[in-house]
């Protein structure tokens, strides 16, 4: 492979530098990353790797995009509200460098897919929100030997890491769990989207995770290997630990793939209000996502009878009896005024899926 | 000694703790845990000397120990 008059123009101002040239530049062409999240650390990560050059980029992100997002996830406008964040990511990095490929994955990353997820990339890098999904990852990179970047945010610090590098020896270096050996427990970290964040946190950390892919592709610098960066944006103090692999917690990591798809990874993230309220533009919308069920939980004879999008009917008075095993990702749920719904939503809350409530109920929008 | 925290340990101890030097870090876990006892509820990670470290170990007279809990946003 070389390098076209476009790609000598676009990504001239790297290829000038000494230490990486047309050389690197090749490297990054020729690299495939996944991409897992795409919100607050992933929209600046893509942004950066997209522009870079990276060749191929995956984007694995469930969600849609919220009002609520907008502040820190950069690469989403006023008019994406509603739209799932890989399909709307994988536009705007399309436009921003055409000559790569970039593919978006709308599902929820779990135990299932992970390893399929994942094999065909050569660099993971975990952008995620919860730890359900940073300790699958890590055990599903540790078994694929796949390196992972790290990153994750608390308020006003944030940590970052390069997970699962294969020494000349074929050793692996450290990973998560030589950190933070075993998951928090539900309600021991109080996160999640209520310790609140500052744009630009996500964002710096976010590039610091993108320096890192790049430099572990290109083989320039120092990388984060063995090693956890902690940084704080009230001090601009930045402190550096070091990590030594810990053999004691090997157990903890399933032994192959079939032992992975066994291992429940609960999300400890999970607080009373488990789902999201949304209203008819995003229920609507988010009917399209793939692995959805739509639930009337009004009692049997209640009218109006909804014809215009098709759904299921669990009665309250059944759910409250007995939670039914509902074994798709997506949940959205509705009754008449959305009070019924909300508990509804509530018992449907199981940690791994998503629960949405239509807020107001069919009441509000006159759906028929 | 000196002791530095990170996240919810840090709003936890407010910074404002003054532990004499203990031998290990065990006994300063033990140490910390009775005065916090929210501490016990808390998975972390302790580094000496900028070493996360998995085992009890030796704290030295100018050690700086690091109380690191785990963070999920992104």
């Amino acid at each position: 492979m070389e390098l076209n008059s476009n790609d000598k123009e676009r990504y001239s101002r790297q290829i000038a530098l000494k230490q990486f040239g047309e050389t690197a530049q090749l490297k990054l062409l020729q690299s495939n990353v996944l991409v897992i999240g795409a919100g607050g650390l992933g929209c600046p990560i893509l942004q950066y790797l997209a522009a870079a050059g990276v060749g191929h980029i995956g984007v694995v992100d469930d969600d849609i995009v919220t009002l609520s997002n907008l502040h820190r996830q950069v690469l989403f406008s006023t008019n994406t509200i509603g739209i799932s964040k890989a399909t709307a990511a994988v536009k705007v990095l399309k436009r921003l460098n055409p000559a790569i490929s970039i593919q978006a994955f709308p599902v929820r990353l779990n135990n299932g897919n992970a390893f399929e997820l994942i094999k065909d990339f050569g660099i993971v890098i975990d952008a995620t929100d919860n730890f359900a999904s940073r300790y699958l990852i890590n055990d599903a990179c540790v078994l694929l030997g796949k390196p992972l970047i790290y990153g994750c945010i608390y308020q006003f610090e944030g940590q970052v890491a390069v997970f699962n590098v294969q020494d000349e020896n074929k050793q692996l270096s450290a990973n998560y769990r030589d950190i933070f050996p075993s998951q928090p427990e539900k309600g021991e970290v109080p996160n999640c989207n209520e310790a609140g964040v500052i744009g630009v946190l996500p964002g710096m950390i976010g590039m610091m995770m993108a320096n890192e892919c790049i430099k572990l592709i290109t083989g320039i610098g120092n990388i984060l290997i063995n090693k956890l960066v902690i940084y704080s944006m009230l001090t601009n103090n930045t402190f550096e630990m070091e990590i030594t692999p810990n053999p004691d917690t090997k157990h903890l990591i399933p032994t192959d793939e079939k032992a992975f798809k066994a291992t429940q990874y609960p999300d400890s993230c999970q607080t009373e209000n488990a789902f999201e309220d949304v209203g008819i533009k995003e229920f609507l919308q988010l009917m399209e996502v793939e692995d959805t069920v739509v639930i009337d939980v009004r009692e049997i004879g209640e009218k109006p009878i909804i014809t215009s999008f098709p759904h299921i009917n669990i009665p309250m008075s059944e759910l409250k009896k007995q939670v039914p095993t509902i074994t798709q990702g997506n949940i959205l749920v509705f009754c008449h005024a959305g009070i019924r719904s909300e508990d509804a939503a509530n018992l449907l809350s199981n940690g791994i899926n998503r629960v949405y409530n239509l807020k107001g109920g069919i009441i509000r929008y006159n759906i028929q | 000694m000196t002791i530095i925290s990170f996240g919810q340990i840090a709003e936890l101890l407010s910074n404002k703790i003054t532990i004499d030097t203990v031998s290990d870090t065990d006994t300063l876990k033990n140490k910390l845990e009775v005065e916090f006892p929210a501490l016990l509820t808390i998975k972390y990670a302790i580094a000496v000397d900028k070493k996360i470290v998995s085992n009890n170990t030796v704290i030295k007279e100018t050690s700086e120990v690091a109380l690191l809990p785990p963070f999920s946003g992104g």
